[in-house]
């Protein structure tokens, strides 16, 4: 019964850490600091950086509600788009421009760049 | 309009023969940036040597179309600061030709990211050239919101799907395929069931000693997957092209020279007027490849093709914008 309701407890506070982190997204300082404020194990990086035709890092993997930022650090546009193309699909990203995209629901989305299909990566959602 | 002096000496010439192993293919890179002059008759090429002297061997009967490509108009990156300066450089070395081309053909990337001015300068370049010229669609002339409607807007009239279509001219049948489109997740470029069946049936009423020239974007062979060059369903398509005697494969998109003869299949791919790239597996990724300034006009250029009337034969002459 404890462990479970603190489990319920750690998850609530993560929701809270992480609807900070999307309210907030427009500060990415404010955004880091809150985010290790609250809850350390919330402080993997929720941006996908593009360099060299690849997705850094390839899988990543965020907790339900977070926002993923794609910063296209090539000389050359890319676009985002899921394997299926029914979730998200970015407008054409050129150099240092940048796509957002908030996972509610938890699983596994594929994607890829939609000028350059060679290049795929994941974003794991959990619960 | 003399070439470079580096042209290739008789042994590069078998590069030719090269597999389609990265090997072969890196090999095949060594004679870029060069510009010769090769008759295909019945599938087997020869050099006729450097470009001064071959010219004198096409007769005035027949007649010549070059190829431009990925001029990249918007293109503003260190690797050429100076797309338009560029274009208008190759423009100029067309309309400063002895013998005018009949037409052009663009093999796509006109611009960069298909903004309506970037298609105008093109156009507003292209056009002063004062001959017809055909398009396909490279991947970056379809990023409009509506994938691909402004592209089709300029250039679509009278093509099929995504702006595919076929034309005859002085005895050759010409196809320009769209293999940009619907691209799949982990896949090359793709043409697409929809375009494959048109094709077949497009050179269904075509003789098999009519010359064939195909044209499209991405490379139609496989030439580094690593790099997303090739085409998905490119196979198929060169299944359709098998029983003609002399075919003519023109690509764009690696922004660099690469041929490739296989059978009755001559493969080419194009210069780009907008930004060098990397020769396969070269760098970390194929983005813009810097060059010294004063060479930047080494690595990019236009293609010439001549076709000689009766005789089946195709010659291509490729030019640096820094030969004069």
């Amino acid at each position: 019964m404890s462990t479970l309701s603190t489990s319920a407890h750690r998850r609530l506070v993560a929701a809270a850490a992480l609807s900070l982190v999307a309210f907030a997204f427009d500060s990415p300082i404010a955004m880091a600091a809150e985010a290790a404020a609250a809850i350390p194990a919330a402080a993997a990086p929720a941006e996908i950086s593009i360099d060299n035709f690849t997705f850094g890092p390839n899988v990543l993997t965020v907790k339900a509600g977070t926002t993923v930022r794609w910063v296209n650090r090539d000389d050359i546009p890319h676009t985002i788009l899921d394997k299926q193309r029914k979730v998200f699909r970015s407008k054409v990203l050129d150099t240092d421009d940048s796509f957002s995209f908030t996972f509610a629901a938890p699983g596994t989305y594929e994607y890829f760049c939609g000028l350059h299909p060679h290049m795929t990566g994941q974003v794991v959602v959990t619960p | 309009m003399t070439d470079r002096s580096d042209a290739p000496d008789r042994n590069d010439m078998n590069l030719l023969s090269c597999a389609v192993d990265r090997r072969g293919l890196l090999k095949c890179m060594t004679w870029a940036g060069t510009g010769v002059l090769w008759t295909v008759a019945g599938g087997v090429p020869t050099s006729l040597g450097l470009i001064g002297d071959a010219r004198a061997q096409v007769p005035a009967t027949g007649f010549s179309f070059m190829q431009i490509s990925d001029s990249h108009i918007g293109f503003k990156r260190p690797e050429n600061p100076d797309a338009i300066g560029t274009l208008t450089a190759a423009i100029d070395q067309i309309k400063a030709m002895p013998v005018k081309p009949s037409f052009m053909i663009h093999t796509g990337d006109i611009t960069h990211l298909s903004r309506d001015d970037q298609f105008d300068n093109a156009q507003k370049i292209i056009d002063s050239a004062g001959v017809p010229v055909f398009y396909v669609p490279g991947e970056h002339d379809i990023v409009d919101e509506d994938a691909g409607k402004a592209y089709l807007e300029r250039y679509g009239n009278g093509t099929k799907g995504a702006g595919w279509y076929s034309f005859d001219q002085g005895g050759v049948h010409f196809l320009g395929l769209v293999n940009v489109v619907d691209l799949k997740a982990g896949g090359l470029g793709n043409l697409g069931n929809e375009q494959l069946e048109w094709l077949e049936s497009d050179l269904k009423g075509v003789s098999a000693s009519t010359p064939i020239v195909v044209f499209a974007h991405i490379p139609l062979w496989i030439v580094y997957p690593e790099w997303g060059w090739g085409t998905e369903d490119g196979a198929r398509a060169l299944s359709y092209l098998k029983r003609f005697g002399s075919v003519t494969v023109l690509n764009g998109h690696i922004h660099q020279l690469m041929q490739k003869v296989e059978g009755n299949i001559t493969f080419h791919t194009a210069r780009a007027t907008g930004f060098p790239q990397p020769a396969p597996g070269t760098a970390p990724s194929p983005g813009p490849m810097q060059v010294p300034a004063d060479k930047l006009r080494d690595y990019l250029g236009i293609t010439r093709v001549d076709f000689r009337q009766g005789s089946r034969e195709l010659a291509i002459t490729d030019t640096a914008l820094s030969a004069s």
